[in-house]
Formats: structure tokens, sequence, C-alpha cells
């Protein structure tokens, strides 16, 4: 017993139908220290502090607090053991008070009365302790994002933890509240208190943390010292160097720009701030340009900007020289524009149609399946549909009139290339376009992608996973808090660059 | 074309056939029930009349004219289940249907009493305010968001006492009821086309009774062969991926409800211009026939053409309520027996959940079965 571990979790297994979540992790919180935890999106962090928090049971391994074995079956246990977690999206009633929040569910009473003032000397004391700034008796609907943070963490305080985690606090924070955060996070630990810090941009780890244990595909890495580390050895060890497959691909010249974004802005709708600032992008005939960027940086908005979905706050979007800009999303469509989107269940699909009618979903009002007064021309459906599926091998229970949510996943992901792809586009817009899907499936759909841009077309590929950015893309475009800053050649670039431009480490200015 | 075969459960025709026919059986037990408790003695009798409704007759002549009531007030039932389980399969919960179909009373009753209209004009009027009144809560849905059943409910009353104010002006006299039809505008009476006398030469037995079925056949055909009807289940199943494939979906949720509305203002002037109703300019609580739509369109599996079998037996038990001996029971059993019924209904959905969740059960255990033979694949 050289060291005293305010938390252990030892040799953590949870595994999800079909997936390993976490894969044998161990990671050891000390006492007073501010502990990083870095990795990718699906890397695992998520899961392992959901393990921690009472959220989900691990199938293998135990968690030790301050060196004794405890269960942990849900939250109300983490709570007893002093364990509290400011969430990536708080958790606060919008009408009430500060103080009235952080009392919520422990409230002091006395014969059924609330004893504010106890509470409220509480709470001002705490804030002047760690240097939290509030206004208890502002609601939560009138204070700052930042201020909203320091109530949550709080909360925490009130309810004497001593284990904080934060989940990503500053996705949502501006630079001047940043550096806030890391203040209080100092002041915290130097009091006692130990954090967990979970987070994917590198600059605030490497200014904040002891040490940071980092995870890639449920399995961990390492942990290493801040001290000692470094940016490249950090983004190394998050992407890892080792590439699974490569995609077969010739050297093409770009021909004419197909889309021109300029000054493109679009509004967030889950903060004040705008999601996408003034970006400017060019997207040439048989290229295939990828926006790169760590989850939330503002790529979502950015392409239903680009589809129509969102409207733009400021700017323009030229398809082939003409304006779209105020265009509809069936003109667009219609226009040229082919969309893979990000969320297949949500937009790519309906899921309770047939397999056959998802296929025409794009196409069903085009004199081919719809005739003269209005009636679908179901035949025409059907053979279009039994074409389809087998040119593109979908795979499916009952053929063309599967339902579309009985399908596996990638097979509906199939169906959905297969339809955006056939309407023989002139921009193809893939967005996380390998997302959950097996390796066999994956390797299907870029070699689909490189066909589209062997055949003359424009393609615009937004990707979370590094390997596909580097694999797929002709040129890499890095966007980071909804702008772009760095422009990268895909067969010189190597993930550790990669990794830095994304994390907001580096950043130039690109002149499209 | 081949067919595979697909599990019996997972048939939607089938979940709901037996779906309706086990609320059917059910309902009608729990109000057995209910009947013991109050009178032991006469609780086979009154539960039979009810089932028998005009069977109640001895007389062949009688029960065919009987049979002919119930038919005409199964029209307006049938045209109100229609309009709920249209705006329904578009993902709208129209209760408005009530108000709407309100409106179609006071239109078309007005266009006959004060304006003698002929009944084809009094029957386009009652499509045309039921039409207006649905898009009203269409528009408020689509640009200020305000959900559909607030926006109805209110709309329910407003369109009540709008009514009754117009309608007072070509009421009777002494009493609170709107003129006789037949005595007034006899033009604006619907024709039956001799339809009356395969029902004994029933009063009110009119081309409503087809009228309405033809209707459900339109939307039927509508909902599931056109362009049109595509787009309105697409939006209705998932509304984002209608919108990420450029339908229009605030058109399409006016257009829903303005058509939604415009069954039910028909449905009302296919029963008052057949004179078998009269308006009471006094009445204080909306019509129940668009309530009861909304029960018909559950029991009927939420497909047109069940629509016309549920409604027909919701009206076939509320009529034979009436003949209870009401020695033995209160006036009010009959209505506390088809209510039970009614709301039974509302199972119909449940159950059909229930056996999709039990062919999900197990298509998964066959799934997981050969998902381990091909390695599994993540969803």
């Amino acid at each position: 017993m050289g060291e005293t571990y305010a938390v252990e979790m030892l040799n953590i297994t949870k595994r999800f139908p079909g997936i390993v979540a976490n894969d044998d992790i161990t990671l050891r919180l000390k006492k007073g220290e501010i502990h990083a935890l870095l990795g990718e999106n699906g890397a695992g962090k998520s899961t392992l502090m959901s393990v921690l928090f009472g959220l989900y049971q691990a199938e293998e391994g135990v968690i030790k607090k301050d060196g004794n074995v405890v269960q942990i079956r849900d939250p109300n246990d983490a709570n007893d053991l002093g364990i509290g977690m400011v969430h990536q999206h708080f958790k606060l009633v919008d009408c009430f008070t500060v103080l009235d929040n952080i009392i919520l569910g422990v409230e002091p009473c006395k014969l059924g009365f609330l004893q504010k003032k106890e509470a409220r000397e509480k709470v001002v004391a705490l804030s002047e302790k760690y240097g939290l700034f509030i206004n208890p008796d502002m609601k939560i609907e009138e204070i700052t994002v930042g201020m909203q943070q320091r109530t949550e963490i709080l909360k925490m305080l009130y309810r004497d933890n001593e284990i904080l985690i934060f989940d990503e606090p500053t996705a949502v924070l501006t630079p001047q509240e940043i550096n806030e955060l890391m203040k209080i996070m100092r002041n915290l630990a130097a009091e006692g208190k130990s954090i967990l810090f979970i987070s994917h941009k590198l600059a605030e780890i490497m200014a904040v943390s002891d040490r940071c244990t980092v995870l890639r595909k449920g399995k961990c890495v390492g942990t290493v010292n801040t001290a000692e580390t470094s940016f490249e050895e950090l983004s190394a060890m998050m992407v890892g160097r080792s590439v699974n497959f490569k995609v077969d691909k010739e050297d093409r010249e770009p021909g004419d720009v197909i889309l021109d974004i300029r000054n493109m802005t679009v509004a967030s709708k889950s903060h004040k701030n705008n999601a996408v600032k003034n970006v400017s992008i060019k997207v040439r005939a048989g290229e295939i340009v990828c926006i790169a960027g760590i989850d939330g940086n503002g790529q979502t908005e950015f392409v239903h900007g680009l589809t129509g979905l969102e409207p733009l706050v400021s700017g323009q979007i030229f398809l082939n020289g003409e304006d779209i800009t105020h265009d509809s999303i069936r003109q667009r469509s219609t226009g040229g524009i082919s969309h893979i989107p990000e969320d297949r269940h949500k937009h790519g699909l309906v899921l309770d149609y047939s397999l056959e009618y998802n296929l025409v979903l794009q196409r069903y009002f085009e004199s081919q399946f719809t005739n003269g007064i209005g009636f679908l021309r179901r035949g025409e459906i059907r053979k279009y549909a039994d074409k389809l599926i087998e040119q593109y091998d979908i795979r499916s229970g009952e053929g063309p009139v599967t339902i579309a949510r009985s399908m596996s996943g990638g097979n509906q992901q199939k169906a959905i290339v297969a339809r955006e792809i056939d309407r023989d586009p002139d921009l193809l817009i893939a967005v996380q376009p390998t997302r959950g899907l097996d390796v066999g499936a994956i390797e299907y759909i870029h070699k689909q992608i490189v066909k589209q841009r062997d055949a003359g077309k424009g393609v615009l590929l937004v990707s979370l996973e590094l390997d596909e950015v580097l694999d797929v893309s002709d040129r890499i475009l890095v966007m980071y808090e909804g702008e772009i800053v760095g422009q990268l050649d895909a067969k010189n670039a190597t993930a550790e660059e990669l990794g830095l431009y994304m994390a907001g480490a580096r950043r130039e200015e690109i002149d499209q | 074309m081949k067919k595979k075969h697909q599990p019996l459960l997972r048939n939607s025709g089938f979940q709901a056939l037996i779906a309706s026919l086990f609320c059917i059986l059910l309902g009608l037990l729990i109000g057995y029930i209910v009947l013991l408790f109050i009178n032991p003695n006469g609780a086979w009798k009154a539960i039979t009349t009810v089932v028998k409704n005009f069977l109640y007759y001895p007389r062949p002549n009688k029960q065919l004219q009987y049979l002919g009531d119930t038919m005409v007030k199964t029209a307006p039932l049938l045209m109100c289940s229609l309009s709920i389980l249209f705006a329904y399969k578009v993902g709208l919960f129209n209760i408005g249907a009530a108000g709407q179909y309100v409106m179609g009373a006071g239109a078309s009753l007005y266009c006959a009493l004060a304006w003698h209209m002929p009944w084809y004009i009094c029957l386009l009027a009652a499509i045309v305010a039921g039409a207006f009144w649905g898009s009203l809560s269409g528009l408020l849905k689509a640009y200020c968001n305000v959900n559909e059943v607030i926006s109805c409910i209110m709309l329910n009353w407003i369109g009540l006492y709008l009514i009754n104010i117009l309608l007072t002006t070509v009421k009777e006299v002494a009493s609170p009821y709107t003129l006789e039809l037949a005595g007034y505008s006899p033009g604006s009476m619907l024709p039956n086309l001799g339809l009356n006398t395969l029902f004994n030469n029933s009063k009110y037995v009119t081309i409503a009774i087809p009228l309405s079925i033809l209707m459900a056949v339109f939307i039927w055909i509508l909902l599931s062969k056109t362009k049109f009807g595509f787009e309105l289940r697409a939006t209705g199943l998932n509304k984002e991926a209608a919108r990420y494939c450029g339908m229009k979906e605030k058109y399409n949720i006016i257009i829903t409800m303005a058509i939604s509305g415009a069954l039910a203002g028909m449905g009302a002037a296919l029963l008052f211009l057949t004179g078998f109703e009269k308006w009471s300019c006094t009445q204080s609580s909306v019509p129940a026939m668009g309530f009861n739509g909304i029960a018909a369109g559950f029991l009927g599996g939420l497909h047109p053409i069940g629509a016309i079998f549920s409604s027909y037996f919701i009206q076939h038990i509320t009529n034979g309520g009436a003949y209870v001996d009401k020695t033995m029971f209160s006036a009010q059993i009959s209505d506390l027996i088809s209510a039970i019924i009614i709301y039974l209904c509302a199972f119909v959905f449940f159950l059909k959940q229930f056996f999709t969740g039990v062919a999900n059960h197990r298509e998964e255990k066959r799934a997981g079965k050969t998902n381990e033979k091909m390695g599994g694949e993540k969803q």
C-alpha cells in the first residue's frame, strides 16, 4: 500500500450485444489529483464512467473506494460513496433558482418546512471557498452556461462529494469560461477533491491534468504522467497507428468546381453561439473532400445547412455555379445533391416502411414511379427495388417487402447508399457513412464512394473516424469549434498531425 | 410475384381482427358482470337485448326498418372515425372531429333552412366548414407549434356555441330544435334513390349510407395507393425522414387536418340532411359522435375498411341499448354498456403491440441463432 487511491476500477469489462465497450480497463484515481480520461468517440469513456456512476453494471472487474471493494448498483449508491458527476448536458430545472437547484433532492427540512437559510449559508460558504461565483437567487434560465456549470459543481460539493467526474465539461463553454473552469478544478484538487476529467481536447488535458489514461476502441492504451508526455504522444495513443485496411484508389486530377460554399454560418440548437462560423469550402469534380473533426464541432449543423435541413444565418451556396442558398430541400436534392445522412434511423429511413418504399424515398414523385393522376406505379417501384437490391447486394428477410426496421444496420446503410448513389448526383454528401458497421460493409461503402469520385462526381465526406479520413479522402479539412482550422493533403497527412488540428492544438489560415 | 410466408401474428390485418374481436367479447363480459351486480334477474336478458338490437322486434318488416335506422346513424359515425384515423396515420390526433362535425351540422342545416339550398350544396357547405375548422388546428400546429389536441378541444367549444347562435335563427318558435327539414326545405333532404324500399320504406335511409362506405374506400385508396398518401404516411411515421427527403411537413400537417375536418363535417351533413335528427340550439355539450369516432377508428384497427365494420358495431350496440328493459335497469344502462365496450376499444392498440412484441421476441431468438453463425453484426 504505497499510495492511496480514492477510487480504483480494476479490470473492468462491459459488453453490449455485438460489442465490447470496455475490455479489461484499469483506472486508478489518486487522492487530490486531476486525472484525465482521453479517447475518441466510441472508445468507451462514457461507458466506463457510467459503470463508476452506477448506470451500468460491469460484467467483470471490481471497483474499490479507499481500498475497499464496493458495489455501485445505481447513482444513489454512487452518491452515498461521495461520487458526483457533472454531465455534459446539465441536469438543472430551468425555472428554479440556483439555490433551489443545488438543494434539490436533499432539501433541509424541519417539520416539513424548508430551511433555506441554512442551505444558503452552506452554499455561499462553499462558493467562496472554491472561488465558484454564483448568485444563488438567479433563475437558471437567466444565467450563463458557465454559471450553470458552476451550479452543477456546487451541487456536487453541497452533497459533500469527494470524487468529482466532469464529462466533457468544456464542450459548451467559451474560452474564457474554460480558463475559469480550469482554475476551479485546480482549486478543488488543492482542497483534496479527486477529479476525473473526460475530454478529447488535448490542450485542456495538458493544461490541467496530473495524469492521463487513454482509451481506444474499448481498450486501455495506457496511463501517463501529463508532465512527461507531449501532444504528439497523446494523440498517437488516442488514435493508434495501426490501420486496418487500405482503400484502393488511383490518383486523379480534380475537375471543375461542383460545390462552392461561401462564408456559411449556421446557428446551433444546443447553445447560443453559432455552430458553424463563416466556413468556405469548395468541392471539385472527381475529388473526395473530407471534413474531419471531433464530434460536436459543427459538422452536423454544417451538413444540415448545406442540405437545407437548417436555415443559414448567413453565407451562400453554389452548386455547379448556380446559387442554391434559398432552394428547398427537394430542389437541392433534385438539383443534384445526394445525402447519406448521419443518423440513418432518424433521417435516412422510414423504418416502418418496406425496403422498396425506402428505396424510392427520394424519387417516388418522379413520373417513373407516380402516374399523371397521382397514383403510385407499384409495379415499377418493385422492379426498381429489385434492381437496386441485386446491384448493391442488399440482404433482407423478405426482399423488397421487408420492413426496414427488421433489417441489419449494415443492410439498412447499404439501402441508403444504393438509393443516394443510384440517383446519379453531381455531389454526394456522405456523413459518417460507416458508423457502427462491420469491416465488410465498411469496405463496400468505401469502394462505392471512391467509385463515385472516379466517375467524376464531387464527394463531401464527413467523418469522425481517422482511418476513414486518411484512407478515403483526397483532401482533408479539419473542423474545430465550427471553423475550418486546417487543410491537409491526404497523401502526406499523418494521424498525429490530424489529431493536433482536431484537438485544437494547431490551426492555420485557410484560403479557399 | 413471389410472396414469402409471414408469421400470422405479424400480419397487421390479422392482429387487428383478433384484437378487435377480443375487445368486443371482453367488453360484453364486463358489461354483463356490471348488469349482474345491479339486477341479477334481468342481466342476461338485458345483455342479449343489447347485442340483438333490431332483432328485438319479432316481425321482419320492423327488423328491417330498425336495421335501417342503425345504419342511418352508422354513416356519420363512420365519417368521424375516418376523420380520426386519417389524421392519426399522419401522426396527428384529431380530437377535434367533434367540433368539425358541429361545424358541418351547422353549415348544412343553415344552408338548408335559411337559404333552401339543394342537398348537394348543403353537403358541400358542411365539407368546407369542417375542412376550415380542421385547418385552423393544422395552421396552429404547423406555424405556432400549438399541440393539435389543445387547439382542437378549444375549437370544439367555440364551434358548438357559434353553431348554437347561428341555428337559433332557424329554430322552431316553441322548442329549442331546428325547423323540420322535410317541411321547410324538402329539396335539401338527401335523395334515397329507392334505397328506402329495401328497409321497409324507412323514411331516413338515403344515399348517405353508400356514400360513407364509398368515402371509406376512397380514403383507403388515397392512403395506400397514391403519392399523396405515401407522403402523408411517411410524415406520420418519421417526420424527420420526410423532411430529409424534401416533403413539405408543414403543408402536410395543414392539408391533413383540413381533410380530416372535411370528413367529420361531411359526416354531420350525412346525418342531419336525412331529417333523422334535429339540432338542439340549447345543447351545452359537444355531440358524442366525434368522440365515438375515436373508438370506432381504433376498434377498426385504424384501417378505413375496418372502420366500416367497427362503426356499424358500435352503433349497433348503442341502438340495442335503447331496448333494455327500463323497469329493471335505469335508462342510462345502455350508455354504460356501450361505453365499456368503446373504452375497451382503446386496448386494440395495446393488443396489437403485444402481438408484435411476441413476434419480435420469436424472431430475435431465431435471429440470435443465425447471427452467431454469421459472426454477428452491430446494429
